[in-house]
């Protein structure tokens, strides 16, 4: 999230799309409804009418996988009827930027694309630079390879008419939704959009978060309280557990990973030279980057050895989950752990990733319970125990209160859990296995000098000597050390590129910034100012509560209006001021180089309407679902071109002829992902007992389906059984004057736990988002059928 | 652990960043009164301790009553700005966590073509887990690819995350990109 909970109830328009808070974040609806007190509007755009369309001012549903048409057609309108914040998007964004000469699109394709490869060549998007390497600018934003052009003629393709065919939404609905959203564009006004897994979860899903990005920054949205761009976490740690480094292609802090793939990347030297901008703040990475070697690597990290940088493992490919999930399948992997993950149920087309955990050695998973994951092997997986050989180690994980440590929720606030009870049973925290493993592990390499061995035995590992790690050692490691002084570290801005700092996640640096005050345990709830609470917790970085607040000021410093005021140059004491910590350094007055720059993490400062980074493109493109049930409207791509597509049983593809009805997956309030925590308790499993899925009267009647029937779903990777939930919350649109129907389901359930049911992911595809590799599960076909 | 005369809320606030446990002996309001004549206020006694809701992303506060060594209620912290005391279903049920009888008290093998789990003690099951992984990362170990240092082993995977706490995923990135693993991920990505 740029901005944060409680400063929900600031926005004027709230637009909620891909996403059901109501239902799946309940607490935070409560400051949506302070907003609706003050005046504020919701409005909710879903495929089906959910929990939050009924608190919603305005209602509009899309078929799944539309969001690139219904928010590209929002662009145009804003453009069209001149509802754009000007001045905002003139100096801070790259509207005025000049694109090079040579710079296409083509019937849904944008220059320097390779069909072979179904890639970019992104040097192809680039922006023309003077000799200096600054972007060559035109104020008035009239030049036809000006961004700002290039984007209205993009856009321009996204009417309302070939919109609303597209996304099967009714016109008037459509046109409210416009009309109501970008009202906010006014100065003194916000809009925030607040997305989830609906957004994400699709081969589009980047581009979707862009779209509403770009629509927020022609809004002049960004950096205002009651604005902002709010992803709205799932998982009480997902935050945090992406800040630290969990997924394949990034170190703590977003610092990226070193390739094998990369030349450059041999060095030390070689990456930060490759991966470190010139200009912006990011050109203080090496500062953190080293840091982060002495955290790891402690004396072992010396300037003569890189700081251990070739301890760092360098991976050649792509190792996300669906690909993961793949080796296994094939053979490749040996040993998996599994640390509070259920792939059975959660996983994409999880049919095949049980099979794929048959084909492991050994695996470890650390849960409260038994899961469907480490139960793979059973009968009541389907599977027949003695054929499978995998070796599984299943031990007990402490519950989250029953241990201590902080979490960071969507705010980015880091708050602390103390510990309220000892672990039942013989369960430990996770913490202390890691622990223990990490120990056990340096134990059997001791002595060793194999080469090999050489990085394992260089990590250092020092947590107190107790059985238990000293939790405030890895608070402090997290945080930093002046290695000279042995003193903590007061925030990233301390850190050096010489061996001098360590910082374990250079982005929380600052939350330990001394002996016995880890502000992760901060309990003071006195409203500082415009419910920013900056003494409560901490949010991480430099405990700023609204990213990019430098934007709610216009160039010369001023607040753009009052009603919307974060901080302000104060020409007296020659220093940003405001509620929130400034976003900027807060000595660098609005005339100075960079003075009016608010989008510091980019290399010229200000925010991008032209991306030439993504891989599918500088603009967002429509493009239809890997299974779709109709031709793209927009060209003749019919998937996004930059995919990439495992073909074969892994992954088989259903076509609209077998399967013709839309399908989608969601939550309820009372389950929670994929059920262990919750189906395994007595009074939700008695609240939501039962699988269902969900779908219209009008497809009810076509196929004789009554409500409650038991019925057979099916797609092209198999089939479950579930009961009808008949509603009028979906509704078959209208897609080019063709009658397109939608179903929904929860995916939480399985064979384990009080509330059992099939699953919904048995259905769902193995195909990823062209940047993240984040699976479609929102947009798939299926059919169904009576069951008896 | 502290025990003292004085009702939640103003032993929370004046708690700032000290650990938050003691015995409340009394909620603000007179429960003698109302429960003089029936037996023993259930949460009266119990040790109250802050939490943070384990589910979703939005970071709601809970308090934990315990008493004899076990979860008796559990409630939402009015003084946590975010929820100011409200919860949701699942914040609501958060003690079943605890009492659940489903809830996994030891650990728990199962050998290769088994159709049982069978108990064993946490030495075991850790040395074992050591072995195997030094056996797999030795035997599929890759110092240097077409000339470059890698340090990698591309046959151990680790899933899984997003519910750990902050000091307990960076432990788990530590370990595994120490031991070379670069099949790493979790919850982000499905």
């Amino acid at each position: 999230m740029t901005n944060h909970w409680n400063d929900l109830q600031h926005t004027d328009c709230a637009l909620i799309i891909g996403a059901n808070p109501a239902e799946n974040h309940p607490i935070s609806f409560r400051w949506l409804t302070k907003a609706k007190e003050n005046g504020g509007k919701i409005v909710s755009v879903d495929p089906r009418y959910t929990r939050t369309s009924a608190q919603a001012d305005v209602y509009a549903p899309l078929r799944s996988g539309t969001d690139i048409p219904f928010i590209g057609g929002m662009i145009n309108y804003a453009l069209e009827n001149n509802l754009i914040h000007k001045e905002y998007v003139a100096n801070y964004t790259n509207a005025a930027f000049i694109v090079k000469e040579g710079f296409d699109f083509n019937d849904g394709l944008f220059s320097g694309y390779d069909e072979d490869t179904r890639t970019y060549d992104k040097t192809k998007w680039a922006i023309e630079t003077t000799e200096d390497g600054k972007p060559v600018k035109d104020a008035t934003l009239t030049h036809p390879r000006s961004v700002f052009q290039l984007m209205k003629k993009h856009y321009s393709r996204y009417d309302i008419k070939t919109v609303t065919a597209v996304t099967g939404t009714p016109k008037e609905d459509y046109l409210k939704v416009c009309e109501t959203f970008c009202a906010t564009g006014k100065v003194g006004k916000a809009g925030t959009i607040l997305y989830a897994m609906g957004t994400t979860q699709h081969t589009v899903g980047s581009q979707n978060v862009r779209i509403y990005a770009m629509l927020q920054l022609l809004l002049g949205n960004i950096g205002l309280p009651g604005g902002g761009i709010n992803a709205m976490r799932g998982e009480s740690n997902v935050q945090g557990s992406t800040d630290f480094g969990l997924l394949f292609d990034n170190l703590t802090g977003y610092l990226g990973a070193p390739k094998a793939t990369v030349p450059e990347h041999a060095t030390l030297k070689g990456f930060l030279e490759k991966e470190t901008p010139v200009t912006g703040y990011w050109s203080n990475k090496p500062k953190f980057v080293v840091s982060l070697l002495k955290a790891w690597y402690g004396k072992n990290a010396t300037k003569d050895n890189e700081f251990g940088y070739q301890f760092l493992p360098k991976g050649n490919k792509n190792y996300s989950h669906i690909n993961l999930f793949n080796a296994m399948y094939k053979g490749e992997l040996d040993g998996t752990f599994l640390f509070g993950t259920n792939p059975v149920v959660g996983g994409p087309n999880a049919g095949k990733e049980k099979e794929a955990l048959g084909k492991l050695k050994w695996l470890v998973a650390i849960d409260l319970w038994e899961t469907e994951t480490s139960a793979f092997w059973q009968k009541e997986a389907g599977s027949n125990p003695a054929e499978i050989n995998t070796e599984v180690f299943l031990l007990p994980a402490s519950a989250s209160f029953e241990k201590e440590g902080s979490v960071s929720n969507s705010s980015r606030w880091m708050q602390y859990r103390w510990k309220a009870i000892d672990s039942r049973g013989e369960a430990r925290p996770d913490l202390d296995v890691i622990h223990e493993l990490a120990l056990k592990l340096k134990k059997l390499y001791t002595g060793s000098t194999k080469s090999a061995d050489k990085p394992f035995l260089a990590l250092d590992w020092n947590y107190g000597s107790g059985d238990e790690p000293d939790i405030d050692l890895v608070c402090k490691e997290i945080n930093g050390y002046d290695l000279k002084t042995g003193k903590l570290i007061a925030g990233f801005g301390a850190l050096l590129d010489d061996g001098t700092t360590s910082s374990g996640n250079w982005i929380y640096s600052g939350f330990y910034p001394e002996e016995g005050k880890n502000f992760a345990k901060r309990r003071d709830n006195k409203d500082t100012g415009n419910a920013n609470y900056l003494n409560w917790s901490f949010a991480w970085p430099a405990n700023r509560r609204i990213l990019y607040n430098r934007a709610s000021a216009d160039p010369s410093g001023r607040p753009w209006s009052k009603e919307k005021e974060v901080i302000h140059w104060d020409a007296a004491q020659k220093l940003w001021v405001g509620n929130d910590v400034p976003d900027f350094k807060p000595i660098v007055s609005p005339t100075e180089p960079g003075g009016a720059n608010p989008f510091i993490m980019n290399k010229d400062g200000v925010s991008l309407l032209f991306a030439p980074t993504l891989n599918d493109g500088p603009f967002p493109e429509h493009y239809e679902p890997f299974e779709s049930p109709v031709p793209n409207a927009f060209s003749n791509q019919q998937l996004n071109p930059a995919v990439v597509i495992i073909e074969g049983d892994f992954n088989k593809k259903g076509t609209k002829k077998n399967f013709p009805i839309v399908a989608t997956t969601y939550r309820v309030s009372e389950h929670w992902q994929s059920g262990s925590m919750t189906r395994n308790q007595e009074w939700l499993s008695e609240l939501a007992g039962h699988m269902f899925v969900e779908l219209s009267e009008e497809l009810a009647k076509e196929k004789g389906i009554k409500n409650k029937d038991k019925i057979i779903i099916s797609s092209a990777r198999g089939k479950i059984k579930a009961y009808a939930m008949v509603t009028k919350r979906f509704k078959p649109y209208n897609v080019n004057g063709k009658k397109v129907h939608q179903i929904g389901m929860p995916w939480h359930f399985g064979f384990k736990g009080f509330a059992t049911g099939d699953t919904a992911n048995r259905l769902t595809p193995h195909i990823g988002d062209a940047n993240t590799m984040i699976p479609e599960y929102k947009a798939f076909l299926c059919d169904i059928r009576r069951a008896d | 652990m502290v025990e003292m005369n004085l009702n939640r809320r103003q032993f929370l606030k004046l708690s700032g960043a000290t650990a938050a446990t003691l015995a409340v002996v009394e909620l603000g309001f007179n429960e003698k009164k109302a429960y003089a004549k029936s037996k023993e206020f259930k949460i009266a006694k119990a040790t109250v301790t802050p939490t943070i809701c384990c589910y979703c992303g939005v970071g709601c506060g809970i308090l934990v009553h315990t008493k004899n060594n076990t979860v008796v209620y559990t409630e939402g912290d009015p003084d946590n700005p975010i929820n100011e005391g409200k919860l949701c279903s699942k914040g609501t049920t958060l003690r079943q966590l605890y009492t659940s009888e489903k809830r996994l008290t030891k650990p728990l093998y199962r050998a290769p073509g088994s159709s049982k789990w069978e108990v064993k003690d946490w030495d075991w099951m850790l040395d074992t887990i050591a072995k195997r992984t030094k056996d797999t990362r030795d035997s599929s170990f890759v110092d240097v690819e077409n000339g470059i240092t890698v340090n990698k082993t591309e046959r151990i995977a680790s899933l899984g995350g997003a519910a750990l706490d902050n000091e307990e995923t960076y432990l788990l990135a530590k370990l595994m990109r120490g031991l070379g693993v670069t099949y790493l991920e979790h919850q982000a990505r499905i």
